[in-house]
């Protein structure tokens, strides 16, 4: 993306741990996995050099255009968290290195970590959040039916996780549920109920196709 | 017109909301992502912090020079927390912080102060006693009995080494609030497990009085006995916004300082002789053990745990002080490594005789303060878990996969913390409950709420709570399993004083006298006179016009009068495979036999044991803080490398809570511990069933696995 951002983010990284410095490494080991997009694929919007000043960008989030001025070294997590307005909180951060699945959203019908996209690099995406489902939404109604949540910081990423993962499995056992859901993490200790939510998740949105 | 109720819980088998597994009330909200934590909140102005924190474990600071971070456009406030000549005990003390427009403009500030250390030696090593010297302390022999002669006389005598780590709670959502400082006045959005005490602690700091401190907090993403006191970052964030014209600040830990410096569990590690008769029967104790919990050193966990009356025993214990950051209470504190070290040493010790560890356990009851209930808990645990079927000696399996069974026991408290609860009828039948409390994730809403409509004769929607605002009737802080006792406690006391307040107001209607009446499904009526009664509605009518009914209720934790108690105990079976060839060690199947007290909500009490459990499993397999001797920094302090159990780790959870009407009778007793505190022990012990060697060391990781079957020291 911008050539100004080399010199930057070795003087950043001399003096400490920089997200630049983290995303391009990623980006560059990732580039042959497919695991995050190359940044020559981003949107057209995202010209050849841009920052490091704040830039103009547009998201399309949960079907609505959101114009915002960020830098580019800007996550599309922090874009919603931290200059949204008004924000948007559901997806949270709390690895921010693409950890845990706390801030997964869905991205073109994928579910992504929002800290390790680029908020520049997100542009001409439909990008997904659980502000987009209504509060009584079928999966997050399976969490509350099985307690599959304590303190709830995890499970707005773990629903969306869920909404993906059933895209793809709509009829999942508990084995693919252990290993689609292998991506988000709980410090309280919801599994159990988790597992549970999946598979009723699963089967209430299969009635609600055979209905619709 | 005297009207004093008598305090006390309906009969078991009479309760309308009290015992029924209501889903949590705030489950919908939380699992739509509508639940706005303190890191969520965003206010007009709002500016972000962010820190610098030391890069060494113990050093000076020479000089710090911020013009640089100052003149970067955006930043509103720079504040130097160690200034020269200050001296740092651990790796992420903070040094300076810094409040901007945006997070990337403090980012980029933070980076820009200059500091001059005057780097110093460190010491780390808390697992090596030997390199401790100056840094440990001894707390001094305890000796009962006659250990020597005992150990001398004994047919089997067992010895061990074992260690448990220091491990962090890893709260996902890090410390910190969003405060603002303007004036003599000072608004604050924590994360926090103490509501009402917040203020308290910070009002000295910044000599603001501490009525003029307002707290608010909805919701608190995890805690886990780490998030009691303000810590620094609420006296930095107010600081830099009183700095800042007042504005409101955020200031959260990032991930990396969040794992170094915000909490975490001492580890503990000791070598173990235990002596008795080739029966399995015990004799004598002799324990040499040692702990760290960062630069404050540790105390010493409760040995010999639960079996404390072993008559002959010799006991040291040495505190070890390093250059890490302190610990905080951790979900049962020192229990898991009381467990850990004792029932180790108690699996070993029946290895050794050739004998059942779950005889052995069962043998020696009387040296427990509780034998008949660990007793029938072993039975039970022996019963869900399969023992006799499944169980084999030590050492008698061949082939690359093996499995083993282990166990391990635990005992807690968790009486009632004192707090107060306001309960207000309205004459339009709408009922408020009011404490500043909060609510961790255990529930505490939902109880509160399931306790006042069950003495109001109510639905659960037809109660309105409100928590999490110190400027409400005090709450206690969310430690030491002692909550759900005293908001139940509290919330009983003061909805009896409301309805019967009530009751003085409906009873002239009958003519009759007010404890003539009573509150169920809805009604008011004279108790045994079907004909004599009326709706909610129609008896709040009663209340005159103008004014409400509103009564408070305390829990005093010395005279709870029955509504509450503490004393648990529990016995937990891990069942677990082993593959020999790469170390994996695979949960297959965990049992818990809990003892509790009366059961608010069996869903919420389950959900308590299973998380619990599951953050044993995630510290017995996976846990451990790594710190680098040569450089005293923590190597792993992200969560790629700080690992949590993911769902796939944890296997299936068996959890069998023994609500029976005697024990319903000892009152409320808190869950949230007790069911946390067995699991190294139990998947330790299955581990060296398993492959016929003790691993020393939790976490049960390849390396220690696979270091253990090749006779490798870790």
């Amino acid at each position: 993306m911008s050539s100004k951002k080399e010199p930057q983010s070795l003087d950043k990284r001399k003096a400490g741990f920089s997200r630049r410095g983290f995303l391009g490494g990623v980006g560059l080991g990732a580039a042959g996995t497919g695991l995050l997009e190359r940044p020559a694929e981003a949107s057209p919007a995202a010209v050849a050099v841009s920052g490091p000043g704040p830039v103009p960008i547009t998201l399309t989030i949960n079907g609505k255009p959101v114009n915002l001025k960020v830098e580019p070294r800007v996550t599309l997590l922090d874009a919603m968290r931290n200059h949204m307005e008004p924000p948007l909180t559901g997806a949270k951060r709390v690895c921010d290195r693409g950890s845990c699945g706390a801030c997964t959203v869905i991205m073109n019908g994928k579910s992504v970590y929002a800290c390790t996209v680029l908020a520049i690099d997100a542009q001409g995406k439909r990008i997904e959040t659980i502000e987009s489902l209504p509060v009584n939404n079928p999966i997050s109604t399976a969490f509350v039916d099985h307690d599959a949540q304590q303190c709830g910081y995890c499970t707005p990423g773990f629903v969306m996780a869920t909404k993906a993962f059933l895209a793809e499995n709509p009829n999942p056992t508990v084995e693919q549920v252990n290993h689609g859901l292998g991506g988000n993490l709980c410090r309280c200790g919801t599994y159990m109920g988790i597992r549970q939510a999946v598979v009723q998740a699963s089967k209430a949105m299969k009635g609600a196709k055979q209905n619709g | 017109m005297a009207n004093t109720p008598v305090y006390n819980w309906p009969p078991m088998n009479t309760r309308k909301v009290i015992g029924k597994p209501l889903k949590r009330l705030d489950g919908p909200v939380k699992a739509s992502g509508r639940a706005k934590y303190g890191s969520d909140k965003k206010f007009p102005g709002m500016l972000f912090a962010t820190y610098l924190g030391s890069p060494h474990a113990h050093a000076r600071v020479n000089s710090i020079d911020t013009s640089e971070a100052e003149k970067i456009p955006g930043v509103r406030a720079v504040h130097v927390i160690t200034g020269p000549g200050k001296e740092i005990q651990w790796q992420g003390t903070e040094v300076a912080a810094v409040a901007a427009d945006t997070e990337e403009i403090a980012r980029d500030a933070v980076r820009r102060i200059k500091v001059d250390y005057e780097v110093l030696p460190h010491f780390v090593d808390d697992a090596n006693l030997s390199a401790a010297g100056s840094h440990g302390k001894a707390a001094g022999e305890v000796v009962q009995g006659d250990p020597d002669k005992a150990i001398q006389e004994a047919e089997v005598v067992s010895d061990g080494t074992y260690g448990i780590p220091i491990v962090t709670h890893c709260c996902l959502e890090p410390h910190g609030c969003v405060i603002s400082w303007k004036g003599d006045q000072v608004e604050a959005w924590p994360s926090t497990q103490f509501v009402t005490g917040w203020a308290g602690t910070l009002a000295p700091n910044l000599k603001v009085p501490a009525a003029n401190i307002h707290v608010l907090q909805d919701y608190i993403g995890g805690g886990f006995g780490s998030k009691f006191a303000p810590g620094a970052w609420a006296e930095i964030g107010a600081i830099l916004s009183q700095k800042a014209g007042g504005r409101p600040v955020k200031i959260f830990l990032e991930r990396n300082m969040e794992l170094e410096i915000a909490g975490h569990r001492p580890s503990a590690y000791g070598n173990i002789k235990i002596a008795g008769k080739k029966d399995g029967s015990i004799t004598a104790w002799q324990s040499s053990t040692w702990a760290s919990g960062g630069f404050p050193g540790a105390g010493s966990p409760p040995l010999p745990y639960v079996y404390s009356n072993i008559p002959n025993q010799r006991r040291n214990h040495v505190s070890v002080s390093t250059n890490i950051a302190g610990s905080q209470a951790w979900r049962a504190p020192n229990n898991q490594q009381a467990s850990f070290l004792t029932c180790s040493a108690l699996e070993d010790f029946a290895a050794k005789a050739g004998v059942d560890p779950m005889e052995v356990f069962r043998k020696n009851l009387s040296y427990t303060p509780r034998a008949e209930l660990y007793g029938y808990q072993l039975d039970k645990a022996a019963e869900l878990s399969e023992w006799k079927k499944l169980w084999k000696p030590r050492g008698s399996q061949t082939g690359a996969l093996r499995r083993g069974l282990g166990m391990g026991v635990n005992a807690w408290g968790g009486g009632g913390h004192a707090c107060t609860a306001r309960t207000t009828i309205n004459p339009d039948g709408s009922v408020l409950l009011e404490m500043g409390t909060q609510d961790l994730g255990t529930g505490t809403r939902t109880v509160m709420v399931q306790v006042a409509a069950e003495t109001l004769g109510l639905q659960p929607n037809q109660v309105k709570l409100v928590i999490g605002d110190n400027h409400l009737p005090p709450g206690g802080s969310s430690g030491g399993s002692t909550t759900v006792g005293g908001v139940s406690s509290a919330t009983r006391k003061s909805s009896m004083n409301a309805l019967y307040k009530l009751f003085d107001a409906v009873a002239p209607a009958w003519n009759v006298q007010p404890e003539q009446l009573e509150a169920v499904d809805g009604q008011i009526r004279v108790k045994g006179t079907p004909g004599k009664s009326m709706t909610w509605a129609a008896a709040c009518k009663k209340i005159a016009p103008g004014s409400k009914i509103q009564e408070t209720g305390a829990n005093e934790q010395r005279n709870p009068m029955g509504l509450n108690t503490a004393g648990v105990g529990g016995v937990q079976v891990a069942d677990v495979t082993v593959d020999t060839e790469t170390g994996q060690v695979r949960v297959n199947r965990f049992v818990a036999v809990q003892d509790c007290g009366l059961i608010i909500n069996p869903r919420l009490a389950e959900s308590q044991c299973y998380g619990g459990i599951i953050m044993g499993i995630s510290t017995a397999l996976l846990e451990e803080r790594i710190t680098d001797n040569e450089t005293g920094h923590m190597l792993n302090a992200d969560m790629e490398f700080y690992k949590l159990a993911g769902i796939r780790d944890v296997g299936d959870i068996v959890v069998h809570l023994d609500i029976r009407e005697e024990n319903d009778k000892r009152g409320v007793i808190g869950l949230g511990e007790p069911p946390a505190i067995a699991i190294c022990a139990a998947i330790g012990n299955a581990v060296a069933n398993a492959i016929g060697m003790r691993v020393p060391h939790i976490p049960m990781t390849p390396m220690h696995v696979l270091n253990t079957l090749e006779g490798r020291k870790a």
